[in-house]
């Protein structure tokens, strides 16, 4: 495997509300690989905007770091002054948001943001001109050198996220983080963009981290795949490995619940049947016990990750008991 | 079989003032379209950001103005009919907007909001409190929601809270728009769920407006597919998805990721950008992006090729594309 490019270890977050401390993120860690694609999934409340908020450093004000550390090439993220990280952000780590509507300046042309965000290197406007309109064509904008007189509400939602990547990936950065890229666009476009994500990914020979709850794409795109749910990671591994024999309850339920796995019609479809845990108020044991269909008695004890095979763990006391089910 | 809604070449146009010097310009943005929504039957439209579709879905709700073309509700002309006697008319045709937390009143508890139609419409007859237990029951949502307030409900609670509403006065066509746009996979099958239960114990006809393709397939009975303020292709869900006639069609299919690392994935590119209704291409609309175009596309308009068991589509070079597509 790969020195991983980003190692979370053991971090925890919690938010200050009124009610008591909200633990957003117990006990997470990942490792990205470099020049991997890993895929963040889990639903609404599971931890990831969170997650992404301590990598970047940009957390809520009443968020607190309780344990762990976020390696990045070695060096925790945590320990950095603001001076480091804004040094580091945008060069070494970039990152691509989910909405592509508001993303850019609207007041500013394409081509005037593009020769803005390289102001840390002393080239003649010309040339960062110059290397604006070729980043542009690598993302399959035809015609680039005119459009980068354009205004972004000249350009339709998918060219506007392809452009917030050209933008993302004009530094080559280690590491890009993607935050829902394809939320915001339509299937035909979503295509586009997973594509050339994937092409300037081999290209650039950046490690990319993306976040997504649709398992279609992850599955399409990443190398890798963590499941989050309410806080904790409950399953990491390869695509195929975690999607062809997902070990978890939950990866499975969730699995079963995406309309695009059910091939026969059907009026009734598959749900998980409970609600997200109160996460100011985290019972002890395993964090999907109150919906989870295997629940038994060592499920009042917190499970740990745990090789299923080589590169593949759960936090399932299943996997203990009866091995994988 | 009697159809309760029947739109026929609805037009509805917008006119767009464009600067100071030039005179005003207009748009189509439903650009004739014709559907037909049978009693008690679940209608998908299919189509991408700009394709129209919720402004048809709003033609129809008369909150916009059909410029031309016909819609009938059970026979009644609608296109034309002043908003007095619309408003009689929406205790039978109610629409579910597609934000839902946006479309909830702040300030309304959530019995206020579930009772508002019976306001609206006059019936001061009705007991609010206990038409406030029974619509939340159906809805499945607990009895003491109903002194909450919209920003203490979840994304899902607020769909099911907008569910209850549209169904207050038992309406007999829901148009829901995007009734899943933004929820998880796990909350966006309980939604679909409470939909079809509904539609079963109401006898309800539902017009679901969507781009998830995966949700039309589980639950609609037919389904259209719309491109720049056209139908494309029309027909039985199931047969829509199985042997795709038109070139859109193909490609939207082929466009839904599978959830399978090994899933082989016959791809369609479409070449080029969506392009805009204020220069619609001329002849076959989508003859700039498709990927089997002939010469002749992009000067010809193609009219309804009907096939039969209900199914028709715009496309004049059906076979020729699809023997294209087994060669390649």
């Amino acid at each position: 495997m790969n020195k991983p490019v980003l190692d979370i270890r053991d971090l925890s977050v919690s938010y200050n509300t009124p009610r008591g401390p909200l633990r957003a993120l117990r006990n997470v860690s990942m490792k990205i690989p470099d020049k991997k694609i890993v895929g963040i999934v889990g639903e609404s409340g599971c931890g990831k905007s969170t997650l992404i908020s301590a990598i970047i450093r940009l957390m809520a004000p009443n968020a607190t770091v309780g344990t762990g550390e976020i390696l990045f090439k070695d060096k925790n993220l945590l320990d950095r002054t603001t001076t480091e990280m804004r040094n580091l952000l945008g060069v070494d780590i970039s990152m691509v948001f989910q909405d592509p509507m508001q993303t850019h300046n609207p007041v500013l042309t394409v081509g005037k943001q593009m020769v803005d965000i390289q102001y840390r290197d002393s080239l003649p406007k010309a040339d960062k001109r110059k290397r604006a309109a070729e980043m542009l064509s690598k993302v399959g904008i035809p015609d680039a050198d005119a459009r980068l007189n354009q205004y972004p509400f000249e350009f339709s939602g998918g060219m506007r996220q392809r452009i917030a990547i050209a933008m993302a990936l004009m530094a080559k950065p280690s590491l890009l983080i993607a935050d829902e890229p394809t939320t915001a666009l339509d299937a035909t476009l979503e295509v586009q963009v997973i594509k050339r994500l994937r092409e300037l990914q081999e290209e650039v020979g950046c490690a990319i981290l993306f976040i997504s709850h649709h398992l279609g794409v992850i599955a399409e795109l990443c190398d890798e795949v963590v499941v989050m749910y309410a806080g904790e990671v409950i399953e990491q591994g390869s695509v195929r490995d975690v999607f062809h024999d997902p070990a978890h309850p939950y990866t499975r339920a969730l699995l079963d619940c995406d309309p695009g796995h059910i091939k026969e019609k059907t009026r009734n479809l598959p749900t998980i049947p409970g609600e997200i845990p109160d996460l100011v108020d985290v019972a002890d044991g395993c964090i999907f016990q109150a919906r989870c269909t295997h629940v038994h008695g060592a499920c009042a004890n917190r499970p740990n990750l745990q090789p299923v095979n080589v590169a593949h763990n759960v936090a399932c006391h299943l996997n203990q008991t009866e091995g994988a089910v | 079989m009697s159809a309760l809604l029947e739109v026929d070449d609805v037009i509805v146009r917008f006119n767009i003032r464009s600067g100071l010097l030039q005179s005003g310009i207009s748009i189509d943005a439903v650009s004739g379209v014709d559907l037909k929504v049978e009693e008690g039957k679940t209608y998908g439209i299919v189509g991408e950001s700009g394709s129209g579709k919720t402004t048809l879905a709003r033609a129809i709700a008369g909150l916009h103005h059909a410029s031309e073309g016909s819609i009938r509700y059970r026979g009644r002309e609608l296109r034309d009919l002043p908003e007095s006697q619309f408003r009689q008319l929406r205790r039978e045709i109610v629409m579910m907007f597609q934000d839902p937390i946006g479309s909830l009143s702040p300030r309304l508890s959530i019995k206020s909001l579930v009772t508002e139609p019976f306001r609206i419409q006059g019936m001061k007859d009705r007991d609010l409190d206990a038409e406030a237990k029974r619509l939340l029951a159906m809805v499945g949502l607990p009895q003491e929601f109903a002194s909450r307030y919209p920003y203490q409900i979840s994304g899902g609670q607020a769909r099911r809270v907008g569910v209850a509403r549209a169904l207050a006065l038992g309406p007999k066509l829901l148009i829901a728009d995007e009734p899943t746009a933004g929820l998880d996979v796990s909350i966006q099958g309980e939604m679909l769920n409470l939909l079809a239960r509904l539609q079963d114990e109401l006898g309800l006809a539902i017009m679901i407006i969507t781009h998830n393709l995966n949700v039309v397939r589980h639950i609609t009975d037919n389904v259209g597919i719309m491109y720049l303020g056209k139908l494309v292709e029309e027909g039985p869900t199931e047969q829509v998805f199985a042997n795709p006639q038109h070139p859109y069609t193909l490609a939207l299919l082929a466009a839904n990721p599978e959830p399978d690392p090994d899933a082989q994935l016959m791809r369609v590119e479409l070449q080029g950008e969506p392009p805009s209704v204020m220069q619609r291409p001329t002849g076959c609309e989508f003859h700039n992006r498709c990927p089997f175009v002939k010469p002749d596309c992009n000067s010809i308009v193609p009219t309804w090729t009907d096939i039969g068991n209900g199914r028709s589509h715009r496309c004049r070079y059906p076979e020729t594309w699809k023997m294209n597509e087994n060669t390649q």
